[in-house]
């Protein structure tokens, strides 16, 4: 299949999950619709350095947080422009703010995925386990530095009030269902990039990187130089992914923003979905995602974590290469006897 | 006389405090064929990875086409001209042989000449051919896990002679292979030497080595104790003392 007709699929199921979940009428499917998109944006995004390239971050959260800080740290300055900015030479960006949330999404992608060529660059050399504890080191010092920035509401976090609703040219949208409908843009945008990466040199460039580097260093790739650009665009998606929660939950605070859920669930969705293609991470954010809705509801939100635990430790003893990785082999089985 | 295609200059390589090797001069001469030779742990593979980058060297230098390429990363000194066979089979596993085969070409062959001068099918194309040069052609669409330990060297070196390069190293790439391919791969060799690339051959089975190559170096412990014409390096007594005869 072309890119472009992907692209096109891709957009088209969108429009139908949006218009399948406006038609519900039911405020709650758009609150847990969003959460489990962001995960499938998350996942997919933990995937192109996890899942391509072999390299397991496990600072997901950090990435996130720091798209919705970027949004907290903007809505303060928009909040009043004047007194911030008045007299100094970003004078003229006054008339721009408040600014959108495409546009917040947009600088939330790019704060963190300078974070993320930054975490590439200082951990270059790290393999394996090395690797995976710089990530971690990585997200207790970003959190550190948040809780003692008092601008962005330090530890005791910020409140972000959002509108009530938005009018889109002549359509008139709720917040919410204009929050969860970037959402889903941005996870059509995830899934597109991810399976743009697969089908490209770059994808091969990355399967070598994540199969043995020596060789692939033999062969003429440029590892490092790749695995920077895994390393930014996946922190990039994780941010874009963080920059609308500011105004999804109204209040952000460190401890939630950085929350465990959010570096646990992006490993384990792609884990149990399957590492090897973009469609690995969508199952598995879908599942899990919903899972996890459906018991915050149900029993309480305390089990959800128990629940991506026990089913990780699950798959990785009895399907290594996930649900995809599964059906990979019957299908493979079948086809050569 | 013609400018070396590769010259090595008092190159050591120490692991912690084991010397491994030591002061290594070596000049080879475009369209060469250099046989390799030394016992066990002489140092060989280690030279090899200091040649290409895949390990750095504390002293000396290394220059190829009279340019020193001390301290580049490896892929670079690969998009020189400089390709290498790993001892111990290190292939892509979770590509197929024919995508193994496409990564020199993507990344080594196709950026030199511009990156959208080959097509994809094109590159198929050229990575069957050099599938079938090593008798894999119909295992094209395999994993390297269904390969046996010998068909790996065979991937080594197609994947090697896939980057196109000035100088191939092929590292023990025949150990372990029938008399008849071990005859198809010099063959082979020779073929490729015939079109101009530089070769160094490292090899225990000498009748391949005494076939193949023109000149020898011989490695011991870490110190080339003998380079020259074939036939002097091998009748030399202290050749033959040290490994020979060993
Ligand atoms: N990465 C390494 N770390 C420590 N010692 C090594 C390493 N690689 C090789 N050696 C040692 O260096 C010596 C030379 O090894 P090698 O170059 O593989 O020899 P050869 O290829 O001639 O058999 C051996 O004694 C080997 O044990
Ligand atoms: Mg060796």
């Amino acid at each position: 299949m072309r890119a472009a007709t992907f692209v096109f699929i891709a957009l088209v199921v969108g429009a139908i999950v949006f218009a399948l979940s406006l038609l519900a009428r039911n405020e709650y499917v758009l609150f847990a619709g969003f959460v489990v998109l962001q995960y499938i944006v998350l996942a997919t995004a933990w995937n192109i350095l996890g899942g391509y390239c072999g390299y397991v971050n496990f600072g997901t959260a950090a990435f996130f947080a720091m798209g919705a800080y970027s949004t907290v740290a903007l809505h303060k300055l928009g909040a009043n422009p004047g007194r911030y900015l008045a007299g100094t030479f970003a004078e003229a960006l006054i008339p721009l703010f408040p600014l959108s949330i495409p546009v917040l999404v947009v600088i939330g992608g790019l704060v963190s995925g300078l974070v993320g060529f930054g975490m590439g660059y200082l951990t270059l050399r790290l393999r394996g386990v090395f690797f995976a504890i710089a990530t971690l080191a990585l997200a207790v010092v970003l959190q550190t530095l948040i809780i003692n920035w008092d601008f962005v509401g330090g530890s005791r976090g910020a409140y972000v009030i959002r509108p009530d609703s938005i009018a889109l040219g002549p359509v008139s949208l709720s917040y919410i269902e204009y929050l969860y409908l970037v959402m889903l843009s941005l996870a059509v945008l995830a899934l597109c990039v991810a399976r743009q990466i697969e089908r490209s040199r770059l994808g091969f460039g990355f399967a070598t990187i994540r199969d043995d580097e020596l060789a692939a260093e033999a062969s003429g790739v440029p590892t490092l130089r790749l695995k920077l650009i895994a390393t930014a665009l996946s922190g990039a998606l994780m941010g874009m992914a963080g920059a609308p929660l500011p105004y999804y939950i109204g209040y952000v605070e460190p401890a939630a923003a950085f929350g465990l859920p959010y570096a646990v669930n992006s490993i384990a969705m792609p884990m149990i979905g399957g590492t090897t293609s973009w469609v690995g991470p969508l199952i598995g954010a879908i599942l899990l995602g919903t899972l996890q809705q459906i018991a915050t509801v149900t029993i309480s939100s305390v089990v959800n974590l128990l629940i991506v635990g026990v089913l990780l430790v699950a798959f990785v003893i009895i399907a290594p290469k996930g649900i995809v990785g599964l059906l990979q082999d019957r299908w493979r089985a079948r086809l050569q006897p | 006389m013609t400018q070396p295609l590769l010259e090595i200059k008092g190159l050591s390589k120490r692991f912690g405090g084991f010397v491994a090797l030591d002061g290594i001069d070596l000049e080879v001469a475009p369209g060469e064929r250099l046989g390799l030779i030394g016992p066990n742990g002489s140092g060989k593979s280690t030279l090899v990875n200091c040649i290409c980058g895949t390990l750095q060297n504390e002293a000396g230098s290394v220059r190829f086409e009279g340019r020193t390429i001390d301290g580049l990363p490896a892929n670079r000194r690969t998009h020189l001209g400089l390709a290498r066979s790993f001892q111990l089979p290190r292939p892509f596993v979770s590509l197929t042989l024919i995508d193994n085969l496409r990564i020199p070409l993507i990344y080594t062959v196709a950026p030199r000449a511009g990156m959208l001068a080959r097509t994809t099918r094109q590159m198929d194309e050229r990575c069957m051919e050099l599938l079938a040069m090593v008798g894999l052609d119909s295992r094209a669409r395999r994993w390297p896990r269904d390969l046996t330990q010998v068909e790996m060297r065979k991937l080594e070196l197609a994947r090697a002679m896939a980057a196109e390069p000035k100088l191939l190293i092929a590292d023990e790439s025949m150990a372990g292979l029938s008399h008849s391919e071990v005859e198809d791969i010099i063959a082979l060799l020779l073929r490729l030497n015939g079109q101009g690339i530089t070769i160094i051959l490292i090899e225990h089975i000498m009748r391949a080595v005494m076939s193949f190559s023109q000149r020898i170096a011989v490695l011991v412990s870490g110190r080339k104790i003998a380079d020259g014409k074939r036939d002097a390096v091998v009748n030399n007594p202290e050749v033959v003392s040290a490994y020979l005869g060993q």
